[in-house]
């Protein structure tokens, strides 16, 4: 095997040309993750090299959007984790009820899925008319696709079990149109909601919030990037706002942490404290 | 200093931490070995074991019943410490960074399974080099064969369950066939063994 240290560097490289030509910043993910990724890349290449795919990343534009896809992870499904969505009917809703009007940010938000996720289950607690829900990615292929709003519908079908597990109060078929394989979300649960790009490693704050729902991103950045996006997250909530974060991301190891408390362990769901 | 440490005889070797596979007739070989390591046996181990994605940490729990190590499943980021036993938790990939930390991912599936032996391995051997002992178990898959030759080829240890003793001897067996395994040894023997290779660290001080 070749020496692992100079593999390092030549990553270390690589990523900073992605960053300097194409101005994406790699640099912050989560390393062992990113490298595996490069690697995977590379024996798909044709490449012999990491080094040997810095020239092609700096002056063939195509292989760089190549590359950019095997960064790109945006798994993502209709009410993953069917409990925390309970959670957020039992916990959060009664307190955006006392808001006239709230602005929830999905960041991260992939193809769409847990953004209609959560506009049902507004729709269903009968506060969504209040609701304006900004979902945001860095991606525009999957933010194109989130706001079309059409997805299998096999899959959508499977989701039905999520959607009952999540305390759904009506049947989930009504929330999408299908016509053979594809199936279209109701257009109403489209009304309150706003797709833009947004980068978390580059971009700035997002207005005043009162939901942040941020799953299953931060497990991809390194810790300083991480902290950089929550504090955005922070910056950016109100007092008595909300976090929720994906199932195994944990405050406890950030800066933020003593901004909030916890209201939902499990669901990842935390309170920005009234008083820093 | 890298070239140093290579040169040096493995029996000099002080590990750091052990990374194990398993699959289908995995929770039998993994409870063997864990029930037999004492609780100052100071290694962490990271467990990798194909689960039903919709496990909900049943699978950890169980094995918290018959190991004397406190068995965890990670968040993301987590400091790898020791005397802990971390289980994979299903429907992520878990990694280890060079910087002594858990990295969970959703990246796609490796050998049709998320988590996956080899993604485990792969980046053990990248964050630990030599200092890691790799263990394979019973299954009926591949994963984990591609992973045994990188820790192998980064100097660590590896170790397979002997096919004959295990319910699923498929993927012990196919970790064999790269070649790369060091010894093969019953589950009671591997148990034996990771206390005798634990122990080196506080004979040696390092
Ligand atoms: C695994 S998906 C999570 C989807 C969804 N939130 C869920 O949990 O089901 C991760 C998403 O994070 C997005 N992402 C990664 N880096 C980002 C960044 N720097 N800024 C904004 N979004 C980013 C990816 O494009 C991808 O869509």
């Amino acid at each position: 095997m070749k020496d692992s240290g100079t593999e390092n560097i030549e990553i270390d490289l690589l990523l900073e040309s992605v960053y300097r030509r194409y101005g994406y910043d790699f640099r912050s993910y989560a390393r062992a993750s990113i490298e595996r990724r490069i690697r995977q890349f590379l024996a798909d290449s044709g490449c012999a090299s990491v080094s040997e795919m810095i020239p092609k990343i700096l002056h063939d534009r195509e292989f760089f959007s190549r590359l950019a896809r095997y960064f790109s992870i945006s798994v993502t499904e209709m009410f993953r984790d069917p409990s925390v969505y309970r959670a957020v009917r039992e916990k959060v809703v009664p307190l955006l009820r006392t808001w006239p009007h709230f602005k929830v940010w999905h960041a991260g938000c992939a193809t769409g899925e847990e953004v209609y996720s959560l506009a049902i289950v507004l729709q269903e607690e009968g506060v969504y008319a209040r609701a304006t829900i900004y979902a945001t990615d860095f991606n525009d292929e999957v933010l194109e696709r989130a706001r079309e709003g059409i997805y299998e519908t096999a899959k959508l079908q499977e989701a039905t079990k999520n959607y009952q597990q999540a305390g759904g109060k009506g049947s989930f078929s009504e929330y999408y149109h299908a016509r053979y394989d594809a199936a279209a979300m109701d257009g109403s649960l489209k009304e309150r909601i706003v797709f833009s790009s947004h980068n978390l490693a580059s971009d700035s704050v997002f207005g005043e919030m009162h939901l942040v729902f941020c799953r299953n991103v931060l497990i991809y950045f390194n810790r300083d990037l991480q902290n950089r996006a929550l504090g955005l997250f922070t910056e950016s909530l109100v007092h008595g706002g909300f976090l929720c974060l994906g199932a195994k991301e944990d405050l406890r190891f950030t800066e933020v942490s003593d901004r909030y408390e916890v209201v939902d362990l499990k669901a990842r769901i935390y309170k920005k404290k009234e008083v820093p | 200093m890298r070239q140093k440490e290579a040169q040096q005889p493995a029996c000099h070797v002080s590990y750091e931490a052990v990374v194990m596979g398993g699959s289908a007739g995995g929770f039998k070989a993994y409870a063997a070995i864990l029930s037999a390591l004492p609780t100052d046996f100071e290694l962490p181990v990271l467990v990798v074991q194909h689960l039903h994605p919709g496990d909900d940490g049943s699978f950890a729990r169980h094995l918290a019943r018959v190991a004397l190590h406190p068995v965890i499943e990670p968040c993301d980021k987590e400091r790898i410490e020791r005397r802990q036993v971390y289980v994979a938790p299903a429907n992520y990939h878990m990694l280890v960074e060079r910087n002594g930390t858990i990295a969970l991912s959703l990246e796609g599936k490796v050998n049709w399974s998320r988590p996956s032996i080899d993604a485990l391995f792969e980046s053990a051997a990248l964050a630990f080099g030599q200092r890691v002992i790799a263990v394979i178990l019973s299954g009926a898959s591949i994963d984990g064969a591609v992973g045994m030759r990188a820790i192998k080829a980064a100097g660590g240890l590896t170790i397979a369950q002997e096919p004959a003793t295990a319910e699923y001897p498929v993927m012990p067996q196919a970790a064999i066939d790269t070649g790369a395994v060091d010894e093969v040894l019953s589950v009671e023997e591997i148990g034996r063994r990771l206390i005798e290779l634990g122990a080196r660290k506080s004979q040696i001080g390092v």
